[in-house]
């Protein structure tokens, strides 16, 4: 039959997929389905054929993701329903919407206001009651025109904060918010704009505009989050970080979103941390103060530093001289997990700690200090201790913010040789965790750590996916200590603050390793992580403190970790990146116990010993795992291989071994609680 | 048997089972979706449904055979077997399992054995009833007849 407009024609007759007619649409809505209940599931296709939707249909959740993933912009919109065996539905709601954008409807024969509830807060677009009726799938296509009416809207107007299209659009605006400091405040609209503008007219008619969406792979999330610790938390602002990452394709507005996302998620991980602080969106921040880096020294220190937070770089890292200079030995180890987290989120690399004090382990008087923080570790102190010796490499010993950065920064210098862990776990909430990583990639060789990276990347849950990072490339530092999960407890004091949870697992990981072996450069760290087999040697249980925490995680990731602290490590890792999985660790006191198991071992070179380790780690073990709790990190990408429950019983294994934490790091078991959380 | 007959015993049929609460609104949602690009549409749902169902009572058998019943397990078959039978309309079943549940909240072992018991029994009448639909149905497309639409 002749019609008029062909595009009748076209839509009525054979409309292909991907190919949504304007003025047919909803025709040719493509839809996928996910549902476990094959009855369910061939009810809800037919039904959808019915409104001449375009179906896929899928029974698992991981399929269902890949089909995603694969043809990213393959589908308008996606109805999952709550109770899945393999994948919870809010959790593939979350992996949607970070990385898809995507509307998503959630179903259930559950019609339980906590569960709906649930799936409004998680972003669903809808809430379906089983059994499902025609007639409400024949309006879905409501949510795809509304989701595209408020992002168009947003783009091109400041930030009008469409509120109502899921977070995404949230974020975006609060990204905007934020980023507006770093000027970056109408990226949306210069960027946006010049791409909505093109499509604003289909948008007009159909929304069945499709932006292009991207993918934040693991390799991408991890230049993100390099480019971001560059720039430093408080100054990442998307056109920076585009620019750094310099990804062709890559718009200001698609990292402007993941950085929203990225900022929620750290955020979430420094959970207390940043509150204390006052950080707001800022990795660095926060975990610095509370990570008290320089605490790391006596762990209970870092409590206090990480209050502090605020305790200036340059008390930090006198402090942190200090200390590691008492310690001489791997003490420094402490440091430089805690500043590696800072150092690598901040920018200002006052921490410097002169290097190699390897005291920072050592005395608690540094701890003392560190609690009081403004001893006067000076900036140029601080440089010291990043002493190129120090592989730090890019750990930008530089604490930027508070203190706790600082006393990042100089642990890390002290350390120096000082397992990086350290500075990782002090420090750093949860950016500069980040920040390591990717600085010390650069210097280590990562090995091992990449993998851990990249899941953590991946996960991206929020943000955490970028914590993760910092993790991972701690542990590769920590690997270079190679010893042995001593690094861990040195993770531990960055754990102390809480910010940094996920950062602390970096750190830790990294100090372990650091600090265990010789750290230097077991991996290929540098030299830094000297301080920490000072550390080793002496007794200096406070630096282990953080450290503990930040090796935990690196154990985990070094397989070089010997024994248990490898574990824990891994333990930790898994912790922090499960965040919600720590159970019972919590942040003052038992923490240790994960992580430290690593360190206790013996083959530790002086590191965290195992005993010393043992209170630290408590401590840190109990930070990181409230870190992790808090950072409730679902990523999945993170190596859950670990599980929580194979954490724990490492941990709980490894703190068994350990025993008492001796003192040879100094560690007077000195509690997480001091830290200001 | 002719046609007219069979039509009408299927009618009346289909319309006790609504009566009895064998059915309800859920299963002629199906019925209406049925066209002609899937003529076998409600026959290979009930049958999805049907098989499901079975699995999904064989795992709660053996759920609550545990010296330790897992409660939380329990609660999920039951769940899906609810989402199931709610959406083929099963709503006897469907209204078990919702009893089932409350057992299964207050971890009463006995009771949900009972309420497994009940499920099963209710499970087997429904799938007896839409069995003999589907044979009603096929007598009249085999006489000849078109199977008549019941509102």
């Amino acid at each position: 039959m002749n019609i008029g407009s062909g595009s009748v024609l076209s839509s009525t007759g054979s409309w292909k997929s991907g190919d949504v007619v304007p003025d047919q649409f909803p025709v040719g809505l493509r839809v996928l389905v996910v549902d476990d209940d094959p009855t369910c599931l061939k009810i809800l296709e037919k039904m959808l054929k019915n409104c001449h939707y375009e179906v896929t249909k899928c029974n698992r959740a991981e399929v269902a993701l890949s089909h995603l993933r694969e043809n990213k912009n393959g589908f308008d919109i996606v109805i999952s329903d709550v109770h899945m065996p393999d994948m919870d539905g809010f959790k593939l709601l979350e992996h949607i919407g970070l990385e898809m954008d995507l509307p998503v409807i959630m179903m259930s024969a559950d019609d339980s206001k906590d569960v709906v509830m649930k799936g409004v807060t998680h972003g669903a677009y809808d809430y379906l009651i089983k059994p499902v009726r025609i007639e409400a799938l024949k309006n879905i296509w409501q949510h795809v025109v509304r989701k595209k009416k408020h992002e168009w809207r947003d783009n091109n107007f400041d930030q009008s904060g469409s509120v109502e299209e899921g977070d995404r659009q949230q974020k975006q605006s609060e990204d905007v918010d934020y980023s507006s400091s770093a000027n970056e405040g109408n990226w949306k609209n210069s960027k946006k704009r010049k791409e909505e503008d093109d499509e604003g007219e289909e948008r007009d008619d159909t929304s069945s505009l499709k932006k292009p969406r991207v993918v934040w792979s693991v390799e991408l999330h991890q230049q993100f989050v390099q480019a971001v610790h560059q720039l430093g938390i408080d100054k990442a602002v998307p056109k920076k970080i585009l620019e750094l990452m310099n990804v062709p394709g890559l718009t200001r507005e698609n990292v402007a979103s993941h950085l929203q996302k990225y900022r929620l998620y750290l955020r979430r991980l420094s959970g207390v941390s940043q509150h204390q602080n006052g950080l707001n969106n800022s990795f660095m921040g926060r975990p610095d103060a509370t990570f008290g880096t320089i605490s790391s020294l006596n762990g209970l220190d870092l409590q206090a530093i990480a209050a502090a937070g605020q305790i200036p770089a340059q008390s930090l890292a006198t402090l942190q001289a200090a200390a590691l200079g008492r310690s001489a030995s791997k003490s420094a180890i402490s440091m430089p997990l805690v500043d590696q987290r800072n150092l690598f989120s901040f920018e200002n690399s006052q921490v410097r700690f002169p290097e190699g004090q390897q005291q920072l382990n050592n005395s608690n008087k540094q701890i003392d200090l560190l609690h009081g923080i403004p001893t006067t570790m000076e900036p140029k102190q601080l440089a010291n201790l990043h002493h190129p010796s120090q592989s730090f490499m890019g750990m930008n010993m530089q604490v930027n913010n508070s203190m706790a950065q600082h006393n990042n920064s100089v642990i890390m210098r002290m350390s120096q040789s000082q397992p990086r862990a350290q500075m990782l776990s002090g420090a750093n909430n949860g950016s500069q965790i980040s920040r390591l990583p990717f600085s010390r990639q650069q210097s280590l060789s990562s090995e091992g750590i990449p993998g851990v990276v990249l899941a953590q990347s991946r996960t991206v849950d929020n943000a955490r996916a970028s914590v993760y990072n910092p993790v991972s490339q701690a542990s590769s530092m920590v690997d270079f200590s190679v010893n042995q999960s001593k690094d861990l407890q040195n993770y531990n004091f960055s754990l102390g603050s809480n910010s940094a949870g996920m950062s602390t697992l970096t750190n830790r990981g990294m100090l372990q390793e650091e600090v265990n072996s010789d750290i230097k450069g077991s991996r290929g760290f540098p030299s830094n992580y000297d301080i920490f087999n000072d550390l080793h040697q002496q007794p200096k249980p406070q630096n282990w403190g953080l450290q503990n925490v930040g090796s935990s995680f690196d154990s985990s990731h070094h397989p070089s970790i010997q024994g248990s602290q490898g574990v824990p490590s891994q333990l930790l890792m898994q912790q922090g990146i499960s965040s919600t999985h720590n159970n019972g660790q919590n942040r003052n006191g038992p923490i240790g116990k994960p992580m430290y198991t690593n360190g206790e071992e013996s083959g530790h070179t002086n590191l965290m010993g195992g005993p010393q380790l043992n209170s630290v780690s408590r401590n840190t073990l109990a930070v990181k795992a409230e870190r992790f709790l808090d950072a409730d990190y679902q990523s999945t990408n993170f190596p859950e291989q670990f599980g929580q429950d194979d954490l724990m019983s490492a941990f709980l294994k490894q703190q068994g071994s350990v025993g008492p934490v001796e003192t040879e790091f100094g560690f007077d078991g000195y509690t997480l609680d001091n830290l200001p959380v | 048997m002719e046609v007219g007959q069979l039509q009408r015993s299927f009618v009346e049929y289909m319309a006790s089972l609504f009566r009895e609460g064998f059915l309800d609104g859920q299963f002629s949602q199906l019925q209406q979706l049925q066209d002609d690009s899937n003529p076998e549409f409600v026959v290979e749902v009930v049958s999805l449904f049907f098989e499901d169902s079975e699995r999904l009572l064989n795992d709660l058998t053996m759920a609550l055979d545990q010296p330790n019943v897992d409660f939380k397990q329990v609660d999920a078959h039951v769940h899906q077997l609810k989402g199931s039978s709610s959406s083929v309309g099963a709503q006897r079943v469907k209204n078990c399992c919702v009893l089932f549940r409350n057992c299964c909240e207050e971890q009463n072992t006995e009771a949900c054995l009972r309420c497994l018991q009940q499920i099963k029994q209710e499970y087997l009448l429904v799938k007896n009833k839409l069995q003999t639909l589907f044979e009603l149905e096929q007598q009249i497309v085999a006489a000849g007849g078109a199977i008549p639409m019941v509102q």
